[in-house]
């Protein structure tokens, strides 16, 4: 075989698996989703997911959120000065933080904080024979472990999402307004002049599907810990970790340009 | 053939391609003690694994009171799994649950009963089991031969007709380890209708419990009948597993060290 023929059909054999990567991931995240209404147990495992995700990182998320608005104030308003128009500080901020950057940030601070968990937690189950366990007793692993976790990340995203926005716009009213002495009212003027309900309305789908693709793509490679060809026990929880991470990360900015691409 | 047998036909299993077990056919009688014996990586786990069904054999049948497990339609299947208690290696708790929640789990996720009336459930067999006290702990605030007994509770919650027990004595201390062994004595008379079955490399266990007995060797049954069968066979390997000869005597008695390495040691030692 030459090395052309080589090189062909191992991206041939790359590209095969990362197309059934993509299917099986996708099948278990309609396989998760289809059973979120399959009992009313699924609820009180989503509150205490709700606690986990949405509550535990709700520090972070404010922590992440004021810097955010901060610095967007400062490099706005030495930007806008030279075109004169420093006025324009509350939309830029806003606009900057509600279609973009709040979405973003949070789905990429969850996926560090709440998602990294998500996929050790299952991974370890998964080689400590937990999840055998749980389908010998007939209780469905998906059912108990995928739904509540993909119920409580469409919940907490889009409020996270919500929480930063606002620390950020209180972030950026911190440097513009207290620190540089632009006009109170023309920022608060701008924000609510500038910002209209399909800003918002983006910005939370936005939120709402990174919360998916993060969850689905952590609890995958959590549940699927045991198949891993680069690593096996412990260390593949350990690689499974960081795939979720990684692939999570990429799939956002990846998730967020098509969204914004269409609508735009 | 009676309703809980165990029947294994002609099985061939493994993992991907490897094959681990090659031909075994045997019955586990229904209301036994079954223990499978054989070395470590026999194939012992793996024929577990196939009762309970994790695992689809690549040949062959494991039929359980003469109705072959893989041929049953999803509902049927998992109707019948519901009548087996499985004890995991290390208990496999769940590590998220307290004793008593993990133990009263598969009642509270089946039955719409009240929350006390499934704790007290629960408390019951974790009296039975000698961790009653322990109700309200974690699975890492117990020791392996917590987990196991823990585990076992869990597994005889729901009153099995089938008891799989993968190694409930590997790792722990002697004492322990025929505590476990009295346990699983006490299961057998309360449940005498109880098939169960115990995967085990644990000759003073074996011993103690068991009525039938198998014996795995590199994938391969080696021995089918009674423990007094077993200990009186004249069959070189199994007098060896027995008495726990390696077989290796006959060895040379060379260091298998390399020179090089040695001497590199030995610098490094005086260094």
């Amino acid at each position: 075989m030459t090395k052309f023929s080589a090189l062909f059909a191992a991206s041939g054999r790359w590209a095969i698996s990362a197309v059934f990567a993509v299917g099986d991931t996708t099948l278990f995240m309609f396989a998760g989703l289809a059973r979120i209404f399959s009992g009313v147990a699924i609820f009180s495992r989503a509150l205490r997911q709700l606690y986990i995700i949405g509550y535990k990182s709700l520090f972070v998320i404010l922590l992440i959120g004021i810097f955010c608005g901060m610095v967007l104030g400062l490099q706005g308003y030495y930007t806008l000065v030279k075109f004169g128009s420093v006025g324009l500080l509350g939309s830029a901020v806003s606009l900057s933080l509600v279609r973009e950057l709040g979405p973003v940030l949070t789905a990429i601070m969850l996926t560090g904080r709440a998602g990294s968990s998500m996929a050790a937690e299952i991974g370890v189950m998964r080689i400590t024979d937990q999840i055998d366990a749980l389908d010998v007793m007939d209780i469905n692993p998906m059912a108990y472990l995928v739904s509540p976790r993909l119920l409580a990340s469409m919940i907490s995203f889009p409020l996270l999402t919500a929480v930063f926005d606002v620390v950020g716009i209180v972030g950026g009213y911190l440097t513009g307004v207290l620190m540089l002495n632009i006009n109170e009212g023309a920022y608060f003027y701008r924000i609510a002049s500038s910002i209209t309900m399909a800003d918002l309305a983006g910005g939370f789908a936005k939120a709402l599907v990174f919360g998916l693709l993060v969850t689905t793509v952590c609890c995958h490679q959590g549940y699927n810990t045991h198949r891993r060809r680069d690593s096996v026990g412990p260390e593949a929880v350990g690689s499974a970790t960081t795939s979720a991470v990684v692939i999570s990360c990429v799939l956002i900015l990846a998730a967020d340009y098509a969204l914004t691409s269409f609508l735009l | 053939m009676e309703k809980w047998d165990i029947e294994f036909s002609h099985l061939d299993a493994g993992y991907g391609a490897r094959p681990v077990l090659r031909d075994v056919s045997a019955v586990l009688p229904a209301g036994k003690i079954s223990v499978i014996l054989g070395e470590s990586g026999s194939g012992k786990s793996t024929l577990l694994k196939h009762i309970i069904g994790l695992f689809r054999p690549m040949g062959g049948v494991v039929r359980i009171g003469g109705e072959d497990i893989f041929s049953l339609n999803s509902a049927k299947f998992r109707r019948l799994r519901r009548r087996m208690g499985v004890l995991f290696q290390d208990g496999a708790l769940l590590g998220a649950l307290n004793l008593a929640e993990n133990v009263a789990l598969p009642l509270s996720e089946h039955l719409d009963l009240p929350q006390i009336l499934l704790r007290e459930a629960a408390l019951r067999v974790l009296a039975m089991v000698g961790l009653e006290d322990f109700a309200g702990y974690y699975p890492n605030q117990l020791s392996g031969g917590m987990r196991k007994r823990a585990g076992l509770a869990r597994a005889i919650v729901a009153e099995p007709r089938i008891l799989l027990c993968d190694e409930p004595t590997s790792g722990l201390d002697p004492v322990t380890a025929a505590r476990m062994d009295e346990l699983l004595l006490d299961m057998h008379a309360r449940y005498p209708e109880m098939t169960i079955v115990v995967v085990s490399h644990d000759l003073a266990g074996f011993r103690a419990v068991a009525e039938h007995v198998l014996v795995i060797r590199d994938g391969g049954l080696i021995f089918n009948g009674s423990p007094e069968d077993l200990v009186n066979s004249r069959e070189t390997y199994l007098r060896q597993f027995l008495e726990r000869r390696s077989g290796d005597s006959g060895q040379s008695l060379q260091r298998p060290m390399n020179p090089v390495v040695r001497s590199a040691l030995a610098k490094w030692l005086a260094s």
